[in-house]
């Protein structure tokens, strides 16, 4: 108490400081160097506040990509059961990259791609064996999966690194703004992605597998054989007709190739194939409900596209026509353990597909039903 | 993830902390300044003194709080996965937590009840965050 009374010669002199004119005074001071620093700097420290916005996102997506790492490496320890350390091969890996052929020249383009993707895929797959020797097949495509999740994550922290120094060190507003507006978009992705990571090292059904879902539920109990590359097709009955229902091999984390697939079946067949129904999960447009089923018609394939080309290139040959039905699903759904709303459209999806072989075909017509997706966690 | 994978990511600064504390000090200490101006009747100094104190209580608070709203939404939640195990010949259900191994169409253990193998019928993720409603 004695202290806060020394105080007040200190409080006087704020007093007469404050007093009525120099108030004013000072205060149209403060407003005119505002005003000033807006007029001038004013760009600038709207950028800074950019910057400081995007540095806010790299350091989440660093977060992200150093938990992707981790459980990349522990996932190897686990299952794998490496003699050595995995982490220097892990950390290789993340920077991994993939050259897309060359399209000056369009015309095969399609086939090299799909030769540069399977050297990928071999190349990767032959990675995880060295450093897990001790995982089956499904566990490889498991492991494979969840590295592939880790080097996008660690891609993606990477580019928004580079375009956020690069903002930086030229200080161009136009560098920053873009990176700036593009960023709750990436941000989104790359949440889906962090998401993702435990799904594939653990296994479990995600989102995209719910057109592999949906064929598995059709084909259970029927025999089953394998079609190149890496599917599965089973004949089932249904309304009077003959199913080919084709799917990527599970439980492991595979897409398979099902453009060989169909067209396997379609030559088998000699392209007596009434109609196709391809199921797969579609990006839902915002406003639209998780789980919503839609059909119309062309290849539901997305991936690189080498799949869809072959698809379409197998049906112009016989002219088969050719049906989709889409499972709406968000991009954080897509590649996050599958949720209930999903799971539930399984059911409302298989009844769509019956209703379009009613309405499309007839009595003793083939048809083919692919179901196509990541088929992680999901046997047959 | 939800395990801290770079503490550097994951701390608040001990500098912006360190600047909070000081803020926050500085304000409360205007504030009791308010109150001993008031009983000496100098209400103008008091009045300023309180408007700074609260603006710095204000805005060390917010600054606080945003830097722990940082990182905690640096955590990405992994909802937990149920798996439904259901036999075949007399329907019985059983739900348990995912386990490493599971698959849709996996036989498991026998039924408590018929023992009949069973098998698994589902995987699926419960919780899924309400999108905000958008009537249009």
């Amino acid at each position: 108490m004695i202290g806060l009374v020394n105080m007040l010669p200190l409080q006087v002199q704020l007093l007469q400081f404050l007093g009525g004119d120099t108030l004013s005074q000072v205060l149209s001071i403060v407003f005119y160097v505002i005003f000033i620093v807006f007029l001038f700097y004013g760009q600038r420290i709207q950028m800074y506040v950019m910057l400081r916005e995007v540095e806010g996102s790299l350091y989440k997506l660093k977060y992200m990509r150093d938990g992707g790492r981790k459980i990349a490496i522990d996932t190897i320890k686990e299952i794998g059961k490496p003699q050595t350390d995995p982490s220097g091969r892990v950390d290789r890996l993340l920077d991994y990259f993939t050259i897309s052929p060359q399209s000056l020249d369009p015309a095969g383009v399609v086939w090299k791609l799909e030769h540069i993707l399977d050297v990928r895929d071999v190349r990767l797959k032959d990675e995880v064996k060295l450093m897990a020797p001790a995982t089956d097949e499904s566990q490889t495509n498991n492991l494979e999966n969840t590295l592939e999740v880790a080097m996008t994550l660690n891609y993606i922290y990477k580019v928004i690194r580079h375009f956020y120094l690069m903002g930086k060190k030229t200080l161009s507003l136009y560098i920053i703004m873009q990176l700036q507006m593009v960023l709750p978009l990436i941000m989104r992705e790359a949440e889906a992605f962090a998401s993702a990571l435990k799904a594939f090292a653990y296994g479990q059904p995600i989102g995209d597998g719910a057109g592999a879902l949906v064929a598995a539920k059709i084909m259970h109990g029927h025999e089953i054989r394998k079609v190149p590359k890496d599917n599965v097709v089973a004949s089932v009955p249904i309304e009077g007709r003959t199913a080919f229902v084709i799917k990527a091999e599970g439980p492991g984390g595979n897409v398979g190739k099902t453009g060989d697939a169909v067209k396997t079946i379609i030559d088998e067949n000699e392209g007596k194939i009434a109609t196709i129904i391809m199921i797969d999960a579609a990006m839902k447009l915002e406003g639209e409900e998780v789980g919503e089923v839609a059909d119309g018609v062309g290849a539901a394939i997305g991936g690189p596209g080498v799949d869809q080309f072959k698809i379409e290139e197998s049906i112009l040959k016989y002219k088969i026509p050719i049906n989709a039905v889409a499972i709406k699903e968000d991009i954080g759904d897509n590649v996050s353990p599958m949720c209930k709303e999903i799971f539930d459209a399984i059911d409302k999806a298989i009844e769509r597909v019956k209703q379009v072989i009613l309405e499309r075909t007839k009595e003793g017509d083939n048809v083919i039903i692919v179901g196509v997706g990541n088929t992680i966690g999901i046997g047959q | 993830m939800g395990e801290p994978a770079a503490s550097a990511t994951t701390r608040v600064s001990t500098f912006v902390l360190m600047i909070i504390f000081i803020t926050l000090a500085l304000s409360l200490t205007a504030l009791i300044l308010a109150i001993n101006a008031f009983s000496y009747g100098n209400e103008v100094v008091a009045g300023y003194l309180l408007l700074i104190g609260f603006i710095g209580v204000a805005l060390s608070t917010y600054v606080l709080l945003q830097s722990k709203r940082r990182i905690k939404s640096l955590k990405i939640e992994t909802p937990p996965v149920t798996t439904i195990i259901e036999c075949g010949k007399c329907g019985f259900k059983n739900v348990r937590e995912f386990n490493r191994g599971d698959y849709v169409f996996k036989e498991v253990e026998s039924c408590q009840k018929c023992n009949e193998n069973m098998m698994i019928t589902a995987i699926y993720r419960e919780v899924r965050e309400k999108e905000k409603g958008f009537s249009l």
